[in-house]
């Protein structure tokens, strides 16, 4: 099974997790997660612009198995989907918190970073 | 309710070994993937692979009325049958629904066996089904899913790999297609068919005693190695069964379809003596079917999962009955039971995907063809 963790993100429960730089937000699932979804072959189109609350589902992945909606970590704006990713979704498969990143949002609420896990904190809810 | 504990293969030590990650199917505790499921569906394609289809069940008929028995039982015509024949054929109720589909293997007069789809204690349902329309046939009917041991050997290297082991009456390469014999594999007694379910040459053994089957997959891993064989599970075998458009018992087909409008009919014998679902199956041949099991490609928009509705504007016309990725393709399918009027090649329908309506085509079945039909 494959489980890794990066320091310095958060983590939300539903394994999303989100990289803050300059009010800016990337957004991506964890290794966990796409390793339980298994091979990755669509990923919703999503729309640039779009409004989201914490914890709303912007768009959806689907593996040869699974769907899975994909929740946004912060409240904000969609300013960037990764167009590599929606044209070959495998690529969340080989590196989830990398070049497998979902989308950017404006983060609007600096405050609501501290619903989300550290990267300890969800390490250790991994293991639960 | 309880819920039932899942039943187990006698090879479920050797999917946890193998770090397969297991699912319940149809009451036994199944492999759905070992490595990833687009690797093994390649294996598959391109090399060979190996399945645990253990699950399935085998039913024994024997005595002197066990063909006439077969033949009453299921659509197709096997009265005529060599030994060492097998044939495919639906299971009907009268209604022309289907309790099953299933292989007949012809081993001699009186006695045939039928390999039927595996269901929640050890294939009962189909066991049951045989038990009650036994009439006055003399025939003895037995449930032998227990002790029967089953893998699948599936790919274009399947019998580079097997040929060389198998001990049997001949070699594997003379073993033609939908054609068994009796052999010894690894020191073990088993039968062996050429027949499969992905659409690629391939074998399917069967051992008498479930344990052998352990040595068998064993012996069948140690030696593949060098043609890169790679243990599948049932993941892959949805997707390689699913682009060559072989029908899945409970998804495409079910007490609620009959062989006509899934596209079986070639397996319905109406010259033949009478067999259970005979009369329904003429009324609907005579009069005509309202709906059929058609295959849609999906151009954008997601994947279409069973029993997600179809529609043309905005009417609900049918539902699907199986969709995915297809790896060998890139593209994306499904199929579908829709209304007669929506049927044709080339029509636009709509599938509805969640909280969204996705563009479909109907198009040609299968999708990818059959390995001898390429």
């Amino acid at each position: 099974m494959s489980n890794k963790v990066i320091e310095n993100l958060y983590y939300t429960k539903s394994e999303e997790w989100l990289k803050v730089e300059d009010g800016i937000g990337t957004i991506g699932i964890t290794d966990y997660a796409q390793d339980q979804l298994g091979d990755i072959v669509y990923l919703e189109k999503i729309e640039k612009g779009k409004k989201l609350k914490q914890d709303e589902t912007f768009t959806t992945i689907e593996s040869v198995k699974a769907v899975s909606d994909v929740k946004t970590p912060a409240t904000g704006e969609i300013i960037e989907a990764n167009v590599k990713v929606i044209e070959d979704a495998s690529i969340i498969n080989k590196d989830p918190y990398g070049e497998g990143w979902i989308a950017k949002i404006k983060i609007e609420n600096k405050d609501e970073l501290k619903n989300l896990m550290s990267a300890q904190e969800y390490s250790e809810y991994r293991k639960e | 309710m309880k819920e039932q504990e899942p039943l187990l293969t006698p090879l479920h030590e050797e999917h946890l070994k193998l770090k397969a990650r297991m699912i319940p199917f149809d009451g036994f505790d199944m492999p759905v993937q070992y490595t990833g499921i687009i690797e093994e569906h390649f294996a598959i394609r391109e090399g060979v692979g190996i399945f645990d289809v253990s699950h399935m069940g085998e039913i024994e008929l024997r005595g002197k009325d066990a063909l006439t028995f077969a033949d009453y039982l299921v659509t197709n015509s096997v009265t005529k049958m060599k030994d060492g024949d097998i044939k495919y054929s639906p299971l009907c109720y009268p209604h022309g629904g289907q309790v099953d589909d299933l292989f007949v293997y012809k081993i001699k007069d009186d006695f045939v066996l039928l390999v039927v789809n595996a269901s929640p204690n050890y294939s009962v349902k189909d066991y049951d089904w045989i038990i009650k329309n036994k009439g006055n046939f003399e025939v003895e009917i037995s449930n032998k899913s227990r002790d029967y041991g089953e893998v699948a050997v599936q790919g274009p290297d399947a019998v580079k790999l097997l040929e060389p082991l198998v001990k049997g009456e001949i070699s594997l390469k003379e073993l033609k297609r939908f054609k068994f014999i009796f052999g010894e594999l690894f020191g073990k007694k088993i039968l062996i068919s050429r027949t499969g379910y992905t659409g690629e040459d391939g074998f399917e053994i069967y051992s008498f005693k479930s344990e052998d089957i352990i040595d068998i997959w064993q012996g069948i891993l140690k030696e593949g190695k060098k043609f890169g064989l790679k243990p599948c599970g049932l993941g892959a075998r949805d997707t390689t069964r699913f682009e060559v458009c072989y029908w899945l018992y409970g998804n495409d087909i079910d007490k609620t379809v009959n062989p006509i409008e899934s596209g079986q009919g070639w397996t319905v014998k109406f010259d033949k003596g009478n067999f259970i679902g005979k009369d329904a199956l003429i009324k609907i041949k005579e009069g005509g079917i309202s709906r059929k099991l058609v295959g849609l490609y999906i151009p954008q928009g997601g994947i279409p999962r069973t029993k997600m509705e179809v529609r043309k504007d905005q009417k609900k016309i049918g539902y699907i009955t199986s969709g995915n990725y297809c790896p060998s393709l890139k593209k994306v399918y499904a199929m579908a039971i829709l209304d007669l009027p929506y049927t044709e090649k080339g029509i636009k329908v709509d599938i509805a995907i969640r909280n969204r309506e996705v563009e479909a085509e109907v198009v040609e079945t299968p999708f990818l063809p059959p390995f001898n039909k390429r």
